[in-house]
């Protein structure tokens, strides 16, 4: 079966019952996305499909043949740094890292998502035509990233600082 | 995980034809709830059949229904301007669902037929009698902060965990239904069974029918409508009790209809037919609301763990529908 990886055509053969996540990590080599409860319910396996976030582990490998995956290895060239992971650094947005690579593959679509106009839970005004990301918005949309370590006030600073640079500005005056 | 096939259909009549050749075929949604139960091997079907390439179509028509396809995801689907517009209160619960990621996976057929999340269903070193018929119920003792108040019956008190199909209910949505006996159509709130002494047969769906569209009818007064969902977390948990409703308030303050359903209270999506009914001319006051709540709760049974939902319960409505009046709640 293929698959487009981080922009490379690869083929992979492996049992049926293979999820998105073990494909990438077992048989690609791309340990960067993690498993942590293999259930759907903590986002540190996130990766993007079409650009789209979505959860490695409940994802069976089949289903995403011929798609562009996207995972924490190819946001940035080797040896750079994508402006999230620096903001990252900067604002000790993790402790262990174990839940980051899903925390910057979650962040860059939920982006995206924002200026595509997708509303969330917090939105006020669902005719909103384009939608600020408010402590609240990043809050709520980033909900399906959990970090046990607690580094969320990091987070949501590198988010904020990455995405919505006047916001931060304002807050840090 | 048990071995199984997979194979992709492109439209309604090949799914079905696939389906029909494995005994215990599934069909494959975004996985989201299916991949999960497969690896707990509490589902183990021989064959998936992959229904993601079914209608993606979203229709807004111009005498203000809309239909679904059921392969639309559930991010597109709250994102859609007509449902935003038209039905808020499906926007609304839908986004109150889940996560972004799984929302970006879920489809509209899986949603509806998703299962539910009762711990001892989840737990097969525990007895549940919707996994193993006869077996037994350790959720009447143990854990069932989460279980029906509504509906439940002595052999099952899960509950359909769905926020979309509560917004669904309460818009008295159709589902388009396919299968080896031709095309049907039912209510939503046709779909799901109550258990009574048979827990383990939780829809009227026929062997390998396929929901291929949802079809909501139009419904002006939708405009003005809401979600609220009361849970243990802000966010990304499922609901203790959620209600969607809509509300048409006459300008001497009578009500001239209302809709209401409610979550996370009973075995399937609660379509609250007689706080309706005795809403329908009656002022559009938090007494009233409270007063239909009450009849809408009167045989709502609770377990050692959520008796609380009653009064949780009748909260929600008459703050969801004091909210949708005008008032604050
Ligand atoms: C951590 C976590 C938290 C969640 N929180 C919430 C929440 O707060 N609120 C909420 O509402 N949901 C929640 N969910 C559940 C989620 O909404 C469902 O898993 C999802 O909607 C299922 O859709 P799917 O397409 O992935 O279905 P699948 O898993 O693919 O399928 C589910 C079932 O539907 C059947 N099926 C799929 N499509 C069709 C069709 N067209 N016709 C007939 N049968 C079909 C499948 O055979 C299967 O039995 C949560 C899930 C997880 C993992
Ligand atoms: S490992 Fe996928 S969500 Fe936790
Ligand atoms: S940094 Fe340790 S889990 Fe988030």
């Amino acid at each position: 079966m293929r698959f487009i990886v981080n922009g490379q055509h690869v083929e992979a053969v492996f049992d049926l019952r293979t999820s998105l996540l073990d494909l990438l990590r077992d048989h690609l080599g791309l340990s960067g996305s993690k498993k942590g409860c293999n259930q759907g319910a903590c986002g540190a396996c996130t990766v993007l499909v079409d650009g789209e976030r979505i959860n490695a582990c409940l994802a069976l490998a089949v289903q995403y043949q011929d798609r562009a995956i996207n995972t924490v290895e190819g946001l940035s060239e080797p040896g750079a740094l994508h402006p999230l992971q620096s903001a990252f650094l900067e604002h000790d947005g993790f402790q262990c890292g174990y839940c980051t690579p899903g925390q910057l593959c979650s962040a860059i679509a939920m982006a995206a998502e924002l200026s595509r106009g997708v509303p969330s839970a917090v939105t006020v005004d669902l005719a909103a035509e384009t939608i600020a990301l408010s402590h609240d918005e990043l809050r709520e949309r980033m909900s399906g990233n959990l970090c046990r370590c607690g580094a969320y006030n990091g987070i949501v600073e590198a988010i904020t600082e990455t995405f919505s640079p006047q916001k931060s500005a304002q807050e840090a005056a | 995980m048990t071995p199984f096939t997979y194979a992709r259909a492109q439209d309604a009549q090949t799914a079905i034809q696939l389906a029909g050749a494995a005994p215990a075929a599934r069909y494959l949604g975004g996985g989201t709830n299916l991949v999960d139960l497969m690896r707990e091997t509490i589902e183990t079907p021989d064959a998936l059949v992959d229904v993601t390439g079914l209608s993606q179509a979203i229709e807004a028509r111009d005498d203000g229904s809309i239909l679904i396809g059921a392969a639309v995801k559930n991010t597109a689907l709250a994102a859609h301007r007509a449902v935003r517009q038209h039905f808020p209160l499906l926007s609304r619960a839908i986004l109150a669902g889940a996560s972004g990621q799984i929302r970006n996976m879920a489809t509209v057929g899986g949603n509806i037929l998703q299962r539910t999340r009762c711990l001892y269903f989840y737990d097969d070193a525990a007895r549940c009698n919707k996994r193993s018929p006869g077996a037994g119920c350790d959720a009447r003792e143990g854990f069932n902060r989460m279980n029906a108040i509504l509906g439940a019956s002595d052999a099952c008190s899960a509950t359909h965990p769905s926020d979309m199909c509560v917004a669904l209910a309460a818009l008295d949505a159709t589902l388009h239904l396919a299968g080896a006996e031709g095309t049907r159509r039912i209510k939503l709130v046709e779909l799901h069974r109550l258990p009574d002494d048979q827990p383990d047969i939780e829809t009227i769906l026929r062997p390998h029918e396929l929901i291929t569209a949802v079809e909501l009818p139009a419904l002006p007064f939708a405009a003005r409508s809401t979600y609220r969902k009361v849970r243990d977390r802000a966010s990304y948990a499922f609901a203790l009790v959620s209600a969607a409703a809509a509300l048409d308030v006459a300008a001497d303050g009578t009500i001239r209809d209302v809709r209401l359903a409610l979550g996370g209270v009973a075995p399937k999506p609660w379509r609250a037919f007689k706080a309706e009914a005795m809403l329908r001319g009656a002022p559009a006051t938090a007494a009233a609301f409270r007063t239909a709540a009450e009849a809408e709760l009167a045989e709502a049974v609770g377990l050692s763990g959520n008796s609380f939902k009653i009064e949780l319960a009748k909260r929600v409505i008459t703050a969801t529908l004091t909210e949708l009046a005008g008032g604050v709640a």
